[in-house]
């Protein structure tokens, strides 16, 4: 069972109960569970979206979309019926938060799904986790049928004459399923393929039907944000992003773990503070600051607020929150490789720079790696991912092409060093284990 | 009783199915979950497998190929009885799981997608499995271990040797 | 739909609301390349190769996927997009195996092409390139993987367009694989196999190389052949097929079938016998020289003239001491309209006898006697692509007229037409159907009784699984319908189809097809190859409008009375130009043994093994004229193969018909000089100079604006009477010999109608599959394969539904 950790700077909004046993529904209950739904079914949809509107919560999968207002977006009529769908297929390497999540409070996360289902008028919500977290499925049920039994779910919930459904669905095995349309598609039983957007899922979504899509953090707030007030919520972040989020530090630092920070919060002192500095007093060489497709950030540049703005702004992404840390001793050119060996093996194949352009990049990082590399190889990985970079049927190419492009830009002169044959950091794959698996 | 006369499942698992396809709005919701249910029960997605289930979505083969091929967890030839997918994606790797890997190589004595000849082990290198924060980590069937050493790798395996493994299913 | 107006390069457009780019731009002339993109099939956006740059977007916009909308300002072509698309190729041709050399697509590639265009020659990749061996999915479908650019043309090609969903993706990312419905593991040779319609289309679909024809491959490169636009001789629907031919030592060889042009009535599709099933022509076992019978019973070879001479003579003699109704003739379902016609001319008026049938496979002269003075009453094969509502009553048009059922697919998938079927099988389409009333078996008379009206007919309709309200049900639903189109199977005939004609011709807005099996089948009818009919179904008593041809005015023999007569000894001779009724019919070899018996065919058919005299006779794909499909649509046959050795049978007629001595200005209607001058000397290709009074037929084409036909073998002198005379033909030359089609109405004289009652019902449906075409697919190489390859495996794919997602 992963380790609990926390730290002073933590500010606990969505992560309050952790480890406190919420997993039972009595003890969520005891701990305020199942009021902010309650709540929202007497006040109402109108004031559901203002809350949530005033919350400034924007989405946690990564995107940063504004919540309130993608479910304002589904349309109060619709001949089809709507649908609320949580994103738990957590794939972004360097990312296990909502797997925290799920563990220690299922219910938040099936509150919230009742909330968006009130709030946009639909009657059945899934919950979709991706298939490697089978034991987090096995709880999320428990935590489902416990809410049936309780009369929280089905049909007249709280005696209010509300009905909604939840059903739970696992995935087997597909990064690309995060992004929202292939979830879709994923969970009607087809190929997790994207699908061509407009239209987008608040109109034509699942079955048809107009969708709420969220990640299964973004939705696990909405019962915290409806109990404390939007504006209170969106107090404890930054400007115009709301509220706290978890950050899953790891790499080399000394206490990796998933920590709630408030949004803006340093990312030098979360590196350095709350997770202890680099491991083993070595000296910090990159931090790859929201998941893998983040571009890179050198050392000089982390002393920035952990928002979305702020870090668009310096060129690199919030992400999923997901921030990894790298010493001294990492080759980048290695780093490159596993993550673009990573795009390529998830990859749908749909698309043709995608598929084709995750190939060839690894491919040609794999020969310079193993040491065959020449000089033009450099710029030929750059073209290969600038060629990628919005081109391609979904943000998968640009999530590979991203990275890509800061490393070789950032650390160019140690692609072209290593072709010389002057390694910098300290490789550790070897070339039979590339060959392995990818 | 299942709905499908001379099912290859259990019991269980057949009721199961037979209930899978009624809960959603269109009944090829069922396909993913019930691939991943019967490899858990049958070991990999035998051409039996595909069969019956076409027949219970009322798809073609085609389509259930089609599918089944794109999830990297479903397999169509059998694994050992515990499957032992290491994670090797980037916050693993910075914390030794190209170290885990080939440990379990070595000790195993298999490579990526193979199988003790006792059929009690196999092993895989996988993507990242969102343990990340406990690096590295591995998964035995759908078991997550983590913050491993090759030293805690030898006693999980003996302890699944022995049959004190968890195995969720 | 209103239009919107943006702009494209700088030009002001118009188009649709709605319209996708690619198409508003195609329509203006600015090409937007794209190989995902199929007219028709569903959108993919995944080539990326028609993006294009839309003010106010951020990223470039796929054109495949974006609506024109008011305002929206585009650009096609800049240094930008030319980078996106050049990038996008290099990453194709960087797998590509660049085997472009003997890749059958080679000349004819849309990857060739977009390379061309954009210049993608850099190549930056070491690695080795992806290698798999080509696999053989069927006979005529092959797969060469490493070719393949993944755009899924062929999968929705195979499961959108023909319902069939044999090919699938599998596996992701790089490794994704296009794959057919019968896996290695699951076939019983361990290799991969498409269990399908054996169509073809998917190839046709395929922009580069991937997916070939097992007919053509490494056959030839597509420049060394000249492409001939024909109609296909197989079935009902006359679809158009584009001919590869190629010069050989005897001839010139046909070596590819497809749809390069998409010009014809069939739009995109093409069937596998029209792609494939033209291999008869190059059968080996194909008759070259005239043989006649020797006293000992030996086959001998002759000349021609000693061919043509011993048959004139022969007809001659035996028309002039047993007289002209001791002769019969039977024509074909595959000549051209105007062979069919002088043949039945050269029976009445050389010959003298209206002893004359053809394999009759649907009752056209019900059909059109029952039409008869209507307009907008019989429908076009394109009525199938746009009407509303549809109703099929027997048949099943996915294996009998497959070009019907791609249109009813195409119709019902694009436009959300309704259909109704009411058959004794669960017939394929069925799945398409709003509504399907499952018959009882051998109760189409009573379906015709109920459609028309009379519930008393519903009890033979009914069996366990459909009782009495169901048939109800159907057809309150069908006549609820403002707009019908109403397909008949050949089942339905005689006194059914007329009541159910006369009952559908008082509801307004109902168009009728008769469906029948070969591809002038209804025109062989037409071109009165009937005992009791003239052209245009004319009846002989009281007939004006062919007094010319002085025939008799008694009915002949039909088919089975013929025979009947030469059991009796009654027919001295018989005349059997492209049939093979001793097989057909099942014959008795020895009743024809004292009638001389004379067969125009290209093979040795049970009924040419009986033969005094066998002419070798050329196909449809080696003449020239015209055909009508089973909707009355006129379509122009070109010639494209030739083959040494062998005559069409227009010429044949004229020859044997020049040998009886009989008056050919009067048979064929050419030249300008007065009737019966210097036949002889104007057989061959002369100027026709001849002064004097103008004949009737040079008058009347005078009247038209028309040139006199300067040779006897010209067919369209012939169509120039056919035009004149028959009710009906009134067709637009123009239109015919551009290669368009075009529609006819079913008209009979009806000055001299007589109600024609108490007709043999002698229609026999053909009842071909896919695979099966008479007598001529039993000499096609591909379809004897295609046979073979459907008895190696139990039906399967084909018969399980297709559950819609939505």
């Amino acid at each position: 069972m992963p380790a609990l950790v926390s730290h002073p700077d933590e500010v606990k909004v969505v992560s309050r109960r952790f480890g406190m046993g919420a997993t039972d529904i009595d003890k969520y209950v005891e701990l305020d569970g199942y009021k902010a739904v309650q709540q929202a079914i007497a006040k109402g949809p109108e004031w559901i979206i203002t809350e949530m509107k005033a919350s400034g919560l924007r989405g946690r999968g990564g995107a940063g979309f504004p919540t309130g207002m993608k479910w304002s977006f589904v349309p109060k009529q619709s001949e089809k019926p709507k649908y609320v769908l949580v994103n738990g297929d957590e794939s972004e390497p360097g990312t296990c938060k909502d797997h925290v999540l799920f563990l220690h409070d299922p219910h938040a996360v099936i509150e919230g799904t009742m909330i968006a289902g009130l709030a946009i008028g639909s009657k059945l919500g899934f919950i979709y986790l991706r298939g490697e977290y089978r034991y987090l499925l096995k709880i999320v049920e428990k935590a489902v049928a416990d809410a049936y039994a309780k009369g929280f779910l089905g049909k007249n919930i709280f005696g209010t004459g509300v009905d909604f459904d939840i059903i739970t669905q696992t995935g087997a095995g597909a990064y690309e399923v995060g992004e929202e349309s292939a979830l879709m598609e994923s969970l009607e039983g087809k190929r997790g393929v994207p699908r061509i957007k407009p239209p987008f899922p608040a109109v034509v979504g699942l079955y048809g039907g107009p969708t709420v899509i969220n990640n299964a953090e973004t939705i696990a707030n909405a019962p915290h944000i409806l109990l404390m007030g939007g504006e209170a919520y969106a107090k404890l972040g930054s400007e115009r992003n709301g509220g706290t989020r978890l950050f899953g530090i790891s790499g080399h630092v000394e206490r990796p773990g998933v920590y709630e920070l408030p949004m803006g919060y340093n990312l030098k002192r979360a590196i350095y503070e709350v997770a202890g500095g680099i491991k083993d007093g070595k000296t910090l060489k990159a931090v790859v600051p929201g998941g893998s497709s983040c571009p890179v950030m050198l050392p000089e540049e982390i002393d920035i607020g952990l928002d979305f703005d702020q870090m668009g702004k310096a060129g690199t992404m919030l992400g999923s929150g997901g921030i990894v840390v790298l010493d001294e001793t990492v080759s980048i050119v290695e780093f490159a490789l596993r993550t673009i060996a990573f795009y390529q093996h998830e990859s749908c194949g749909w698309c043709i720079p995608c598929r084709e352009g995750t190939d060839w990049i690894k491919k040609t990082l794999t020969r310079v790696y193993n040491g065959g590399g020449n000089k033009k190889d450099v710029a030929n990985v750059q073209y290969l991912a600038e060629n990628m970079l919005g081109r391609t049927f979904c943000p998968l190419g640009d999530a590979a092409a991203m990275p890509t492009i800061a490393f070789v830009k950032k650390f160019r002169k140690e692609f072209e060093d290593y072709i010389e044959g002057n390694k910098a950091g300290t490789p550790i794959i070897t070339v039979e284990q590339l060959v392995g698996a990818h | 009783m299942s709905t499908v006369a001379n099912t290859i499942f259990s019991p269980e698992t057949a009721a199961r199915f037979d209930k899978l396809v009624t809960i959603y709005p269109l009944k090829r919701s069922a396909l993913v979950p019930m691939l991943l249910y019967a490899q858990d029960e049958i070991g990999y997605i035998s051409d039996a497998v595909v069969t019956e289930i076409a027949q219970r979505i009322d798809l073609l083969e085609l389509d259930v190929h089609n599918v089944l091929s794109y999830y990297s967890m479903l397999r169509t030839k059998p694994a050992g009885k515990y499957n032992v997918q290491v994670c090797t994606n980037i916050s693993c790797m910075l914390r030794g799981g190209y170290e885990i890997l080939d440990h379990c190589k070595h000790k195993l004595g298999i490579g990526h997608k193979e199988t003790t000849k006792d059929g009690v082990f196999s092993l895989e290198e996988v993507e990242c499995i969102g343990a990340c924060c406990w690096a590295p980590a591995i998964q035995i069937n759908y078991d997550f271990h983590d913050d491993l050493t090759p030293d805690k790798v030898d006693v999980l395996f003996q302890m699944y040797r022995d049959g004190q493994g968890k195995d969720v299913k | 739909m209103p239009d919107v107006k943006f702009t494209v390069d700088g030009k002001q457009l118009t188009a649709p609301a709605g319209t996708l780019l690619l198409e508003a731009c195609k329509t203006a002339g600015i090409e937007i390349p794209a190989f995902c993109y199929y007219p028709g099939l569903s959108l993919q956006a995944a080539c990326r190769m028609c993006v294009v740059r839309i003010e106010k977007m951020p990223k470039l916009q796929t054109a495949c996927t974006t609506p024109v909308a008011e305002g929206m300002v585009v650009t096609s072509e800049s240094p930008e997009i030319a980078q996106a698309r050049k990038a996008t190729l290099q990453l194709l041709l960087g797998n590509h195996p660049l085997d472009c050399p003997v890749c059958d697509a080679g000349g004819e590639c849309e990857l060739q092409d977009m390379t061309f265009k954009y210049g993608a020659a850099d190549s930056f990749y070491a690695e080795p390139k992806n290698h798999r061996e080509e696999q053989k999915w069927s006979p005529v479908v092959y797969f060469d993987r490493p070719r393949c650019i993944l755009c899924y043309r062929c999968v929705r090609m195979c499961g959108e367009g023909m319902d069939v969903f044999a090919l699938g993706i599998q596996n992701r990312g790089s490794s994704s694989v296009i794959a057919p419905n019968v896996p290695a593991q699951m076939s019983p040779d361990d290799l991969a196999h498409v269990d399908c319609e054996q169509c073809g289309m998917c190839i046709d679909a395929c922009p580069v190389g991937a997916l070939t024809s097992g007919t053509y491959r490494y056959k030839t490169r597509p420049w060394e052949m000249n492409h001939v636009s024909t109609i296909c001789t197989h079935c009902g629907d006359g679809c158009k097929t584009t001919l590869g031919v190629r010069s050989t030592s005897d001839g010139s060889e046909i070596v590819r079938g497809d749809n390069r042009d998409k010009s014809g009535i069939n739009n995109d599709f093409l069937c596998n016998k029209g792609r494939y099933a033209f291999d008869f022509a190059n059968n080996e076992d194909r008759i070259t020289q005239p043989l006649v019978r020797q006293p000992s019973g030996e086959m001998k070879p002759v000349s021609w003239e000693v061919a043509f001479d011993h048959v004139g003579k022969k007809f001659r003699e035996l028309r002039d001491t047993r007289g002209g109704k001791s002769i019969g003739v039977i024509g074909s379902n595959r000549t051209t309209n105007e062979e069919a016609y002088l043949l039945q001319k050269f029976a009445r008026t050389v010959l003298g006898t209206n002893n004359i049938d053809h394999h009759r496979t649907a009752d056209y002269a019900t059909f059109a006697h029952s039409l008869a003075g209507m307009t907008d009453r019989a429908a076009s094969l394109k009525d199938t692509l746009t009407a509303p509502a549809i109703m099929i009553l027997g048949g099943d048009p996915t294996i009998q007229a497959p070009a019907t059922a791609w249109n009813i697919r195409t119709n019902v998938r694009n436009n959300r037409a309704r259909l109704y079927i009411a058959n004794a099988s669960e017939i394929k389409l069925r799945r398409q159907a709003k509504a399907f009333a499952h018959i009882a078996p051998f109760s189409y008379g009573a379906l015709a009784s109920f459609i028309a009206g009379d519930d008393s007919a519903v009890d033979s309709l009914t069996h366990p699984g459909a009782d009495a309200a169901s048939f109800h049900n159907f057809r309150n639903a069908v006549r609820a319908e403002e707009q019908l189109l109403v397909l008949i199977g050949s089942d339905i005939r005689g006194g059914d189809l007329k009541r159910l004609l006369a009952f559908g011709t008082t509801m307004p807005n109902r168009k009728f097809a008769l469906l029948s099996d070969y591809v002038n089948s209804r025109g062989a009818a037409d071109m009165g190859l009937l005992p009791d009919l003239l052209p245009g179904h004319t009846t002989l008593a009281g007939n004006t409008t062919f007094a010319e041809y002085n025939a008799p005015s008694e009915p002949g023999l039909d088919m089975l009375e013929i025979f009947e007569a030469a059991g009796r000894g009654d027919l001295s001779a018989l005349y059997v130009v492209g049939s093979n009724p001793v097989s057909r019919y099942g014959v008795d070899p020895s009743s024809l043994k004292n009638t001389f018996l004379v067969v125009q065919d290209m093979f040795l058919t049970e009924t040419a093994a009986l033969a005094d005299v066998i002419l070798p006779a050329a196909n449809l794909y080696e003449k020239s004229g015209s055909v009508t499909n089973s909707y009355g649509d006129l379509q122009l046959v070109s010639k494209a193969g030739d083959r040494a050795g062998v005559r069409t049978d227009f010429e044949m007629i004229v020859r044997i018909a020049d040998k009886m001595g009989a008056n050919m200005r009067e048979l064929i209607p050419f030249g300008k000089g007065p009737r019966g001058a210097g036949t002889h000397g104007d057989m061959g290709q002369s100027r026709g100079a001849h002064s004097g009074e103008a004949d009737q037929h040079a008058v009347w084409l005078a009247a038209n604006n028309m040139e006199p036909k300067l040779s006897p073998f010209d067919p369209f002198a012939i169509l120039d009477e056919i035009q004149r005379l028959v009710p009906g033909y009134n067709l637009l030359r123009l239109q015919l010999l551009s290669g368009n089609d075009q529609h006819l109405q079913p008209a009979v004289s009806t000055a001299n109608l007589v109600q024609i009652s108490n007709r043999r019902d002698l229609v026999l449906p053909a009842n071909d599959t896919l695979f099966t075409s008479g007598t001529l697919g039993r000499y096609s190489t591909m379809l004897s394969d295609l046979q073979h390859n459907e008895s190696l495996r139990p039906p399967t794919g084909l018969t399980q539904i297709q559950t819609a997602a939505d």
